[in-house]
């Protein structure tokens, strides 16, 4: 079976800096992966290079196949791929609405904008009331949120997430990983990179743990919880 | 048309309503009030200074010309101001994208007053210019002026900055600076091979609607204004409330807000950005063209070198209103042309000063702005992230 996301032995560079060193990794239909690893191992990177962001010297990206490498970040997206970004990055001075339909930017039909809108707001009925505020009022959670229903507004076939943690209160952290699972139930395969490798490896099936640019540990989101290493350096156990 | 609004659904009367208030009785508005503001403003300024120089002069009673001159200087501030706002626009909407001072501006405005001219020029030489319908022409030239220059801005982005884009940020300025010159010169030459001159006179002996001044009484006395003043600013009200239009309440300005935002992300969410960027640079060329036209009309005679004064003069303006900004854009521009206006009517009447310090005063604002108020006047957005 193809993979639906696939890099093959790939490398990105940030000026000098090498800063994914192949890295192999492969995301089937339906799934939820999760890319665990601390600070400057490449989470984001990995991410970004799928997404065309950056660009992978070395190596390739597919998707279901097909090569997506060196694509422009639009037209990565136009292929079904939804990115959520590090830090949300909402448009702060567009509304909560002005987002949505960015996030549609390629759907021109204003029926099927508008009922992918009400599959947003059944997910965050928050949404629905902050409509026509300003992105860069919304509360962190609001803001997250909103990251996510302008994600989805593409209806993907795969979304990335990065850190949709960050930066959030527990019991708002709880809510985005339960949104989390009901996407993926409705059928948008998820890879998900979070420096909360705990809640991540919960609601994943497998998982990688990065280290400095490369893969360091493949498994089951199970075994890699009860992994030594894992607990030891990721889920701050002695 | 009703993208603005969250609801999907039959078009309302009340949906009408708003949409007519949002983008064409609110910027009427909007441009009424900048107007007024500066008016009062500068009115109020003007008898200040009368009150503390009474006689400049032996035998000139300030007061006196003040009175004489104010509706004057009113009606040529407004004129200077729009054609200044409309500029404006082109150097904000592309540091709003790119955060760069697209510097060869001044350049597609003088083109623009070029093409305006090459238009009534032909019609001329073909010997059909009196016959047209002056609403039409004005239409025609204003046209031809946008498209001419929205290209021309088109093509120099992507001949010139686009591959220098992530290079450092003085390297494109550097650039921008060299396609002045060389649009200057290659206009120069190419008019000098054509018709052997440079000085370049709007047609206009035989449009009497053109140039007969319309009286206007104001109190006792009355004013001449050349109808050339009615026609910029008529036409700079009606592109200015099109761009409002356009930025606000389509969806490719709702696009080109995105990537001024946060481009990175633009690209994520499927927007082309380059695409996006050529547009910018298409609709603010188009405006300076726009104001070209409506300035060599004005003015009557343009030259290759017709731009630099009023592009650095609206830079002035868009820095004052707070570049970036569309709507500091306007407010700027209507406010430094409201305040040459005065400066050029008092001056005058002061030893050792005239009309020829206006452009020491004006460019004093910009630098009090720079030191003072770096973000300009309505500019409160130095939220750029890292």
């Amino acid at each position: 079976m193809t993979a639906l996301l696939e890099l093959q032995n790939v490398h990105t560079y940030y000026g000098h800096i090498h800063a994914l060193k192949g890295v192999n990794l492969r995301v089937d239909e339906g799934e939820i992966v999760t890319l665990v690893g601390s600070n400057g191992a490449g989470k984001s990177t990995s991410l970004r290079t799928i997404s065309g962001i950056a660009r992978a010297k070395v190596g390739h990206v597919h998707l279901e196949g097909r090569d997506i490498t060196g694509l422009k970040p639009h037209e990565v997206t136009a292929l079904g791929v939804g990115h959520v970004p590090e830090g949300r990055r909402i448009f702060p001075l567009l509304t909560v609405w002005e987002n949505l339909e960015i996030g549609a930017w390629n759907v021109s039909s204003r029926s099927v904008i508008s009922s992918r809108m009400e599959r947003v707001f059944e997910l965050f009925p928050r949404l629905k009331e902050r409509l026509n505020q300003k992105g860069g009022t919304l509360s962190g959670g609001e803001q997250q949120m909103l990251a996510i229903g302008r994600a989805l507004m593409a209806q993907p076939r795969i979304l990335l997430l990065d850190e949709p943690s960050m930066g959030l209160a527990p019991v708002l952290v709880e809510g985005i990983f339960d949104i989390i699972k009901q996407i993926n139930a409705q059928g948008t395969t998820i890879l998900l990179v979070e420096q909360n490798a705990l809640m991540a490896l919960e609601v994943a099936s497998r998982g990688y743990v990065l280290q400095s640019g490369s893969i360091a540990l493949q498994d089951t989101a199970h075994n890699l919880m009860n992994n030594e290493m894992v607990r030891r350096v990721y889920l701050g156990e002695n | 048309m009703l993208d603005a609004r969250p609801t999907v659904g039959a078009v309302s009367l009340r949906s009408l309503a708003e949409w007519i208030y949002r983008f064409i009785l609110f910027p009427i508005g909007q441009m009424f009030v900048f107007v007024v503001g500066a008016a009062v403003v500068l009115t109020l300024f003007a008898y200040g200074l009368a009150l503390l120089f009474p006689e400049p002069r032996p035998n000139i009673v300030l007061v006196d010309q003040v009175n004489r001159q104010l509706p004057g200087m009113i009606i040529s501030g407004i004129t200077t101001g729009f054609v200044y706002a409309m500029i404006a626009l082109g150097y904000t909407l592309v540091y709003g994208v790119l955060k760069f001072i697209n510097f060869a501006h001044s350049e597609i405005f003088m083109v623009g007053s070029v093409v305006g001219f090459e238009v009534m020029r032909r019609l001329d030489d073909a010997g059909n210019l009196p016959f047209w319908n002056p609403v039409l022409l004005i239409m025609l030239i204003i046209l031809v002026a946008m498209l001419f220059s929205g290209l021309l801005a088109v093509a120099i982005e992507r001949i010139a900055y686009r591959p220098l884009r992530g290079a450092p940020r003085l390297v494109p300025l550097i650039s921008a600076i060299g396609i002045s010159f060389f649009l200057i010169d290659f206009v120069r030459a190419f008019q000098a091979i054509t018709r052997n001159d440079f000085n370049l006179t709007y047609p206009t002996n035989d449009l009497e609607w053109l140039r007969t001044p319309v009286k206007l009484a104001i109190g006792e006395g009355t004013v001449n204004v050349r109808p050339t003043q009615f026609v910029v600013v008529l036409g700079a009200v009606v592109t200015l409330i099109a761009l409002n239009y356009f930025v606000n309440g389509t969806k490719l300005g709702r696009g080109i807000r995105a990537v001024s935002q946060d481009m990175t992300t633009a690209g994520l969410m499927g927007i082309n950005v380059n695409r996006m960027v050529s547009l910018t640079f298409f609709v603010g060329g188009s405006f300076g063209g726009a104001a070209g036209a409506l300035f060599g009309m004005n003015v009557g005679t343009v030259t290759p070198f017709v731009g630099f004064i009023p592009g650095i003069k609206a830079f002035t303006a868009a820095v004052l209103g707070g570049i970036g900004n569309v709507t500091g854009a306007l407010l700027g521009g209507l406010a430094l042309g409201m305040i040459e206006a005065f400066l050029n009517g008092l001056l005058v009447y002061f030893p050792a000063l005239g009309q020829r310090y206006t452009d020491v005063f004006a460019f004093s604002v910009l630098i009090l702005i720079l030191i003072f108020r770096p973000s300009g006047l309505l500019g409160e957005r130095v939220d750029e992230k890292v």
